[in-house]
């Protein structure tokens, strides 16, 4: 499969004298932990069949610095911030899309103020859009009448108020979308936010992301659409504990990818 | 002799609100010991959200029980006010009910302060059963031992209590009876004082009930009832930027562009305008930003975040709620050794962090935002939790040891796992 996708770097387009439409921002999860590496070859696939003319960066980016800012350590953010700007002008990138909603608050919000501004996009709102101008067509087929439940992100959700794209998303796929107590607004954590992923949780009578697959399973979905690669990890790991093999965790551009047998 | 109660009344009147003003200004002298902050130019924003939020209430309705109730106590709260107005008229100018003579108005006004009278009084009496009698989860965290329980219950009383006059005050007023305009709820309260002395009663409920007010407008300072004033400048002072959104630490920012900047001359000396170098993140009261201090000031303790907040649901230490009181107390602390001292402020070898807040508490934080979200009154716990985290990590390098593997490996090898950035595309090939 992987020899017909075509997956262009910054510099290679660059050297010909090249530059895309859009920047495919990976992440480091996106890059490097297996279950999330999944998720960005499904994007892949879509934006090859698609025909977006996207390029990554490769060996050139890096970490946004999004978990050394959480923990506290802003140096550590601001110089990888001011690396990965200085890389991301020298290419003069104007729009940008990831499939991390950390990595996409951090680039949206955080960057612009050190030098670096440039359309960033979550990958369910650019999906949209490409759903939008007719670039895409979703098939529902697949997925019809499956219950799938959205877990809303923290920073897709709270921290940049955007709920509905990834729901507009999972609509088109003829799905039954069915809420959990917690969503929107009131969505309820994974528990890896704020750099938590990296480190075991304080003492406490239990783990979020246990408290959090509990509330999907109220609502008996057969799929958990998630829509940032650590979430999807906590769920995983959620649903693995308390219900294994009853419910499949995924990234709502896996879905999509594979209604259309991508 | 005969003006003796006006003497008496205006003497009340200046002493209640003296002593409010100066209690007022050492809030503001306090929530300056904070750094100033700079404030964006969206001032029609920041109005429509006081406005929306504060005046509005749109956020207490999210919770309808709770929502609906309070709207119904602070509309009465505003508008029974006009009365008090006229209280104070007619305590200065020996008059007696100078609105009267606005006509059949009054007797509409008058009645729909005594609708409203008995709706907050209801209002209040379920407020009390949330506390004490369903027990409400929110209400009985560990924070809430003690004073602060005690005060919710004391601000309820007031309220009863208050009502209570006024409609005492009303019923046993034989003129305004019988003007029989108005009196929609203390007619039938009238008949319980039969055959006592009703203008004694009366004057002593009139007097008790504006002496009351006096109090209670005193009492605000030394509780977390401050709220109905100072939720208007919160939500005025409220992010306008998205949530998610941390601010860019200025003097960090400085420091890495020298770094960065090949010019630089790390060998050049100070031009004598250096100052001490800047402190990073907070571990004191000093070190936070004023609106976080007014946050501090304004919280409520309802524990709407704490509810919210996913470490405090699976039994952390973290409650967001807690870090709001305990700032405030912290500053409460600082202010009164100021008090005490003409004016300087004493170091007493204590600090907001270690003293009041834990590590532990700030590290469970997963910085989801939850508790931002669930504020009524923009009060934004998270922003202290991080200027804390800051202090943690730049000031003491004193992160838990795994951030620290996760922060070593983004400087080696710009991932937050020990990958090689020469292997970021691999996946391609997988």
């Amino acid at each position: 499969m992987s020899e017909t996708l075509k997956i262009p770097t910054m510099a290679e387009l660059h050297a010909q004298g090249l530059a895309p439409e859009v920047l495919f921002w990976v992440g480091c999860a996106g890059s490097f932990d297996d279950r999330a590496k999944k998720i960005t070859k499904a994007l892949v696939k879509i934006l090859n069949k698609a025909k977006v003319d996207f390029a990554v960066l490769g060996t050139e980016e890096s970490c946004t610095g999004d978990p050394a800012k959480r923990a506290g350590n802003e140096f550590l953010f601001q110089m990888q911030a001011v690396t990965n700007i200085e890389v991301m002008n020298g290419y003069s990138v104007k729009k940008i899309v990831t499939a991390c909603p950390h990595c996409f608050n951090t680039l949206k919000n955080e960057y612009p103020d050190l030098g670096g501004q440039y359309e960033v996009v979550h990958h369910t709102q650019f999906l949209k859009q490409l759903l939008d101008e007719g670039r895409l067509s979703i098939e529902g087929g697949k997925f019809k009448g499956k219950r799938i439940t959205f877990h809303d992100p923290c920073y897709l959700g709270r921290a940049n108020d955007i709920y509905e794209a990834p729901r507009d998303l999972i609509q088109k796929l003829d799905a039954e979308l069915v809420e959990m107590k917690n969503c929107r607004k009131k969505g309820l954590c994974c528990g890896a936010g704020g750099a938590q992923m990296f480190k075991d949780a304080e003492p406490g009578n239990k783990e979020i992301n246990i408290e959090r697959t509990e509330q999907a399973m109220e609502v008996k979905p057969e799929i958990i659409a998630a829509a940032c690669p650590f979430c999807n990890t906590m769920m995983t790991d959620g649903v693995k504990n308390k219900a294994e093999g009853q419910i499949q965790v995924s990234d709502v551009a896996e879905l999509i990818a594979n209604a259309d047998d991508l | 002799m005969a003006f003796l109660p006006n003497i008496i009344f205006g003497l009340i009147l200046v002493g209640g609100i003296g002593f409010f003003v100066r209690n007022i200004n050492k809030l503001k002298r306090n929530i300056k010991l904070g750094q100033s902050v700079k404030i964006d130019g969206a001032t029609g924003q920041r109005w429509s959200n006081m406005a929306r939020i504060a005046l509005g209430q749109s956020k207490m309705v999210t919770r309808p029980i709770s929502g609906i109730l309070h709207v119904i106590v602070y509309v009465g709260f505003i508008i029974i006010n006009i009365e008090v107005l006229e209280i104070i008229l007619d305590g200065l100018l020996g008059t007696h009910r100078i609105f009267s003579s606005i006509g059949p108005l009054y007797g509409v006004l008058i009645g729909t302060f005594e609708v409203l009278a008995v709706l907050v009084f209801l209002a209040v009496v379920v407020f009390w059963m949330r506390r004490n009698v369903v027990r409400l989860k929110r209400f009985l965290s560990p924070e809430m031992k003690g004073w602060p329980k005690q005060d919710g219950n004391l601000i309820l009383y007031f309220e009863i209590v208050l009502m209570a006059l006024f409609i005492i005050m009303n019923a046993t007023d034989a003129p305004f009876q019988a003007m029989n305009s108005g009196n929609v709820v203390s007619q039938f309260v009238a008949p319980w004082f039969d055959g006592l002395p009703l203008a004694a009663i009366e004057r002593t409920a009139w007097w008790l009930h504006i002496i009351g007010i006096l109090f209670f407008l005193n009492y605000l300072y030394y509780s977390k009832h401050l709220h109905i004033l100072l939720a208007f400048p919160n939500t005025f002072y409220g992010r306008l930027t998205p949530n998610g959104q941390l601010d860019n630490l200025e003097s960090v920012t400085n420091e890495v562009k020298l770094m960065m900047d090949p010019d630089a001359d790390p060998y050049a000396m100070p031009d004598g305008s250096t100052q001490d170098p800047e402190k990073f993140g907070a571990s004191d009261v000093f070190d936070l930003n004023r609106i976080q201090l007014l946050n501090a000031y304004t919280c409520t303790e309802c524990g709407r975040c704490t509810s919210e907040c996913p470490a405090n649901q699976t039994g952390k230490k973290l409650s967001p709620r807690k870090i709001m009181m305990d700032t405030r107390d912290r500053l409460q602390e600082v202010g009164q050794n100021i008090d005490a001292n003409k004016g300087n402020y004493v170091p007493d070898g204590k600090q907001l962090l270690w003293d009041y807040i834990s590590p532990e508490e700030l590290w469970a934080c997963t910085s989801c935002n939850a508790c931002v979200e669930a504020c009524p009154i923009s009060i934004n716990p998270l922003s202290i939790i991080l200027e804390m985290r800051r202090f943690l990590v730049m000031e003491q390098s004193a992160a838990p040891t795994e951030l620290n593997t996760m922060m070593t490996n983004i400087e080696n090898n710009g991932a937050p796992w020990p990958y090689n950035q020469m292997d970021r595309l691999n996946w391609k090939n997988d």
